[in-house]
């Protein structure tokens, strides 16, 4: 079999009394986009940490490239923080040198997109730009691991189809990666997926996978504020989708139960799952 | 009642920030402005809440009074805690007494922060953050709430309660208008505007914009024109600016919608550039 980039088995961190990371595995293989969803706090950033090495396990253990983790190790792996980890007033090529450099590397030839701003100081240029930018600079000494902390926030769609494209590029070449996201469609770009809460790994699969067994139920009618309304009132779960709405966790009967209680009338059907609502409906059983 | 903005342009020094961009906001409804940093989205609301005058064009809002606004990221005072931002914008809206009290507790139960009353805004997290800046913005119960990307840096879990209190907020009557960068999110609202570079990409109901986008976005395994592809996982979705076959759906969803309609303003562009 062959060695997996990332593996962490049975991986415990706490602090003080505090179980930030309790009892995760996980594994990252050669090509394969792997995303970590949660809530804030359900100790994904904890865990990306131990993964970097620059945090120890309390329990279990992290193997990067099948050895701990080390300063060995991080040369091989490419990170690419929320903040981007960018200097601002360095220009695009100075930022790509600097970076390529710490790594005994010459800079990376610049994507055809970033060309045109070469010389610009990156804090001048745009978020999505800023993005391309640490993209290629976490790729420039070809590394065989990315670790991407919410990669496209704040872009616009084209700009976030141009980046995914980069990772899916990085991935057809071998390249594993570790992504964490906030963005349910972003959820869809990923091979596999591992949704943290309150800092254990509850559940882990496709997409498909993890929405299996939540019930949703999609209600059409003329009155969708009366809906939402009564249907909070019976204390559900209920989303706004367009004009009409969403409810959460429960069987259709519940909800047509509760319709005709408060003397609406409409379609009630059940409907597949969104990951959203598939956390929403964890969330509130947990 | 419809408030909103027609033809608006609104000019920075020598940049155009909005270029004739149009958007109803209903009573009761919500309106997602979808783009991405520098399309326009702050601009919009800014000249919407009357804080922005715009070059030409006309703005239709109620009162300040009458007008909620929550901007990004920056909503609560980081040093007052749950109850004193409440406190403190009651006083400045002129919420008082019963009134007061009970839109407190309203407010606190639906944004799930009544164990959070004595806590710093700044020890709370994003999520609880937001929500409170959220109640802060609806304390008068205006009759126009507008929001700048209140879900930006939310996680899923918070963002279903947000949502929750602006259906909320929306059933009790108010016009709600949002800024987002997520698609899926956008897909929640009555309407929807999607600005690009200060321009309109695509307006109207989700529905609409699915139909508006032009030609059509098929998946494939291998595509013809990778410009004019893009990965959704392990397949690709492709544009073209061919209609679809009869009887075929144009596009999957508001994100292909979007990518679909930006390639055909970028090939209109370069199109114009070769002359």
């Amino acid at each position: 079999m062959v060695e997996p980039l990332i593996s962490a088995t049975n991986v415990t961190r706490t602090f003080g009394e505090f179980t930030a990371v309790d009892d995760v595995s996980l594994s990252v293989g050669s090509g394969e986009i792997v995303g970590l969803l949660g809530a804030n706090g359900a100790g994904k950033t904890t865990l990306i940490r131990m993964i970097l090495g620059v945090l120890g396990v309390s329990a279990g253990e992290i193997t990067l490239f099948g050895e701990p983790p080390s300063r060995a190790t991080r040369a091989r792996l490419g990170y690419v923080p929320q903040g981007l980890g960018l200097w601002d007033d360095l220009t695009v090529q100075e930022n790509l040198d600097f970076i390529s450099g710490t790594y005994g590397k010459d800079a990376p030839e610049l994507p055809a997109a970033l060309g045109a701003i070469r010389t610009s100081l990156v804090g001048g240029i745009g978020l999505g730009h800023q993005r391309q930018v640490a993209f290629a600079a976490a790729l420039g000494h070809t590394p065989e691991l990315l670790v991407l902390d919410e990669p496209t926030s704040g872009v616009d769609p084209l700009s976030r189809a141009r980046l995914w494209d980069l990772i899916h590029d990085a991935a057809d070449r071998g390249v594993g990666v570790l992504v964490t996201t906030h963005y349910m469609q972003e959820a869809q770009q990923c091979d596999r997926l591992v949704l943290m809460s309150q800092g254990a790994a509850v559940a882990a699969g496709t997409e498909a996978d993890i929405v299996k067994g939540t019930s949703v139920v999609a209600v059409q009618t003329a009155r969708w504020h009366d809906a939402f309304t009564a249907l909070s009132a019976a204390d559900m779960v209920v989303m706004l989708a367009g004009t009409g709405v969403r409810v959460v966790g429960v069987q259709p009967d519940a909800v047509e139960t509760a319709l005709t209680a408060a003397g609406i009338s409409g379609t009630v059907a059940a409907a597949r799952p969104t990951l959203e609502e598939t956390m929403a409906a964890r969330e509130r059983a947990s | 009642m419809t408030w909103g903005a027609r033809d608006l342009h609104v000019t920075y020094g020598a940049t155009e920030a909005l270029r004739g961009v149009s958007l109803d906001a209903v009573a009761g409804e919500v309106a997602a402005v979808v783009g991405g940093d520098g399309a326009g989205k702050t601009t919009l609301l800014r000249a919407l809440a009357g804080a922005v005058r715009p070059s030409s064009g006309t703005v239709d809002a109620p009162s300040l009074n009458h007008l909620g606004f929550m901007p990004t990221a920056s909503g609560t005072w980081l040093d007052l805690t749950v109850d004193e931002n409440i406190d403190f914008v009651a006083a400045a809206q002129g919420v008082t007494g019963p009134t007061l009290r009970s839109r407190r507790e309203r407010l606190l139960a639906g944004a799930g922060l009544e164990q959070a009353r004595g806590r710093l805004s700044r020890h709370l997290s994003g999520g609880m953050r937001q929500k409170l800046a959220f109640s802060l913005a609806m304390l008068h119960e205006p009759q126009l709430l507008i929001l700048d990307e209140p879900s930006t840096g939310v996680d899923p879990v918070s963002r279903v309660d947000l949502w929750r209190m602006i259906a909320t907020a929306a059933a009790d009557g108010a016009a709600i208008v949002m800024a987002t960068t997520y698609l899926d999110e956008a897909e929640r609202a009555a309407h929807v505007l999607v600005l690009d570079e200060g321009e309109t990409l695509l307006s109207g109901t989700p529905a609409e914009v699915l139909a508006g986008m032009p030609g059509h976005v098929t998946t494939v395994t291998a595509p013809v024109d990778r410009a004019r592809a893009w990965r959704r996982g392990r397949v690709y979705r492709e544009w073209s600016p061919e209609p679809p076959a009869p009887g075929t759906a144009s596009v999957a969803d508001l994100e292909d919608a979007v990518v679909g309609a930006a390639l055909a303003k970028a090939e209109r562009f370069e199109a114009a550039a070769r002359g």
